[in-house]
C-alpha cells in the first residue's frame, strides 16, 4: 500500500473515530463510527485482505451500524444536556488512554522486527483470499464455526426474549 | 518511505486508545457501546497486519488470522443485537441512557 494512501486512511480511522467520543449528539457520534469503519476496511485492502475488507464494510458499516442508528432513533435520544462533570474523573479517565498510547509507542519502537517492510508476495500468484478463508474455515476451523452458528442461534432468541413487553 | 508492521501496530493501537478513552470517559451507554465496537475493531486490525506480515511457505498471507478475524466479526454482530436489546430493555425500565442514572447496583 502507498504510503499516502495509508497516511490518509489511517488519518481518517482514527480522526473520525475521536469524533466518535467527542460528538455530543449520539446521531452525528454513530456516522462518524461508519466513516472510520470505511477507513479501517481500506487500510485492510491495503493488507491484501480483501475479504475482511469486504464484510468490514457489509457486516459493520451496514448492518451493525445501522442497528445502532435504529435503536437511537427508537429511544428519540436528542444530543446530551450538558451535566455537571467530575473532573477528576474525566481527567483520570483521559490520562490512563493517553498512558496506553505513550506506553504502546515505547514498546513498538523497541518491538524490532516491527521495523522491517512487510514481504512481498510472490509475483504472479493470484491473491485468492476468499477461497483461501473458506477452505480455512471449514476444514481446520470446523468445529469453532459451528459453535458460532451456535452462538447466533443462542443470540437471536436472546434478543427475542429480551425485546418482550413483560420480562417474566 | 516503506509502512512496516509497526505503523499499523501504532494505527491499531491508538484507535484502541480511543475507544478505551471513550469507554471511560462518556456517561451515554450507547455511546460506550459504540467504542467498545471501535476496540474491538482495532484487534481485528493488529491481526490482519501481522496475517500480511506472517507469510507462510507458498508466501501468502497466513489466512488462520483472516478466519480468527471472521470469527471476531460475527462473535462483534451477535453481541450489538444483544447489548442492543438489553439497552432497550432498560430503557424502558428506566427511561434513561445515561449510566450516571443507573446506579442501584453500585456499592
Amino acid at each position: 500500500m502507498s504510503p499516502i494512501l495509508f497516511y490518509l486512511f489511517a488519518m481518517m480511522t482514527l480522526v473520525f473515530g475521536v469524533a466518535v467520543v467527542a460528538n455530543r449528539n449520539p446521531v452525528a457520534s454513530a456516522l462518524s463510527l461508519v466513516v472510520s469503519f470505511l477507513g479501517l476496511a481500506a487500510l485492510f485492502v491495503g493488507l491484501d485482505a480483501f475479504f475482511i475488507g469486504v464484510i468490514q464494510i457489509l457486516v459493520y458499516a451496514g448492518a451493525v451500524m445501522v442497528l445502532f442508528l435504529f435503536i437511537i432513533m427508537l429511544l428519540d435520544l436528542k444530543a446530551e444536556t450538558r451535566r455537571k462533570l467530575n473532573p477528576i474523573a474525566y481527567a483520570g479517565g483521559g490520562a490512563v488512554a493517553l498512558a496506553f498510547a505513550a506506553e504502546l509507542s515505547i514498546v513498538l519502537q523497541r518491538f524490532a522486527p516491527g521495523h522491517a517492510p512487510f514481504p512481498e508476495l510472490p509475483a504472479g500468484v493470484k491473491v485468492d483470499d476468499v477461497r483461501a478463508i473458506g477452505t480455512t474455515l471449514f476444514s481446520t476451523h470446523n468445529l469453532p464455526f459451528q459453535v458460532v452458528g451456535v452462538l447466533i442461534l443462542v443470540a437471536t432468541i436472546g434478543v427475542v426474549i429480551l425485546s418482550r413487553r413483560e420480562l417474566k | 518511505m516503506t509502512i512496516t508492521l509497526n505503523d499499523y501496530l501504532m494505527v491499531s493501537g491508538l484507535l484502541f486508545a480511543i475507544g478505551f478513552g471513550g469507554v471511560l470517559l462518556r456517561r451515554n451507554i450507547i455511546i460506550i457501546f459504540m467504542c467498545l465496537e471501535l476496540m474491538l475493531n482495532a484487534a481485528n486490525l493488529s491481526l490482519v497486519a501481522f496475517s500480511r506480515f506472517n507469510v507462510g511457505a507458498d508466501g501468502l498471507p497466513n489466512y488462520n488470522a483472516q478466519v480468527l478475524v471472521f470469527f471476531i466479526i460475527t462473535v462483534a454482530a451477535a453481541e450489538v443485537s444483544v447489548g442492543l436489546a438489553i439497552i432497550v430493555a432498560l430503557f424502558r425500565a428506566r427511561a434513561t441512557t445515561h449510566v450516571e442514572d443507573i446506579a442501584s447496583l453500585k456499592f
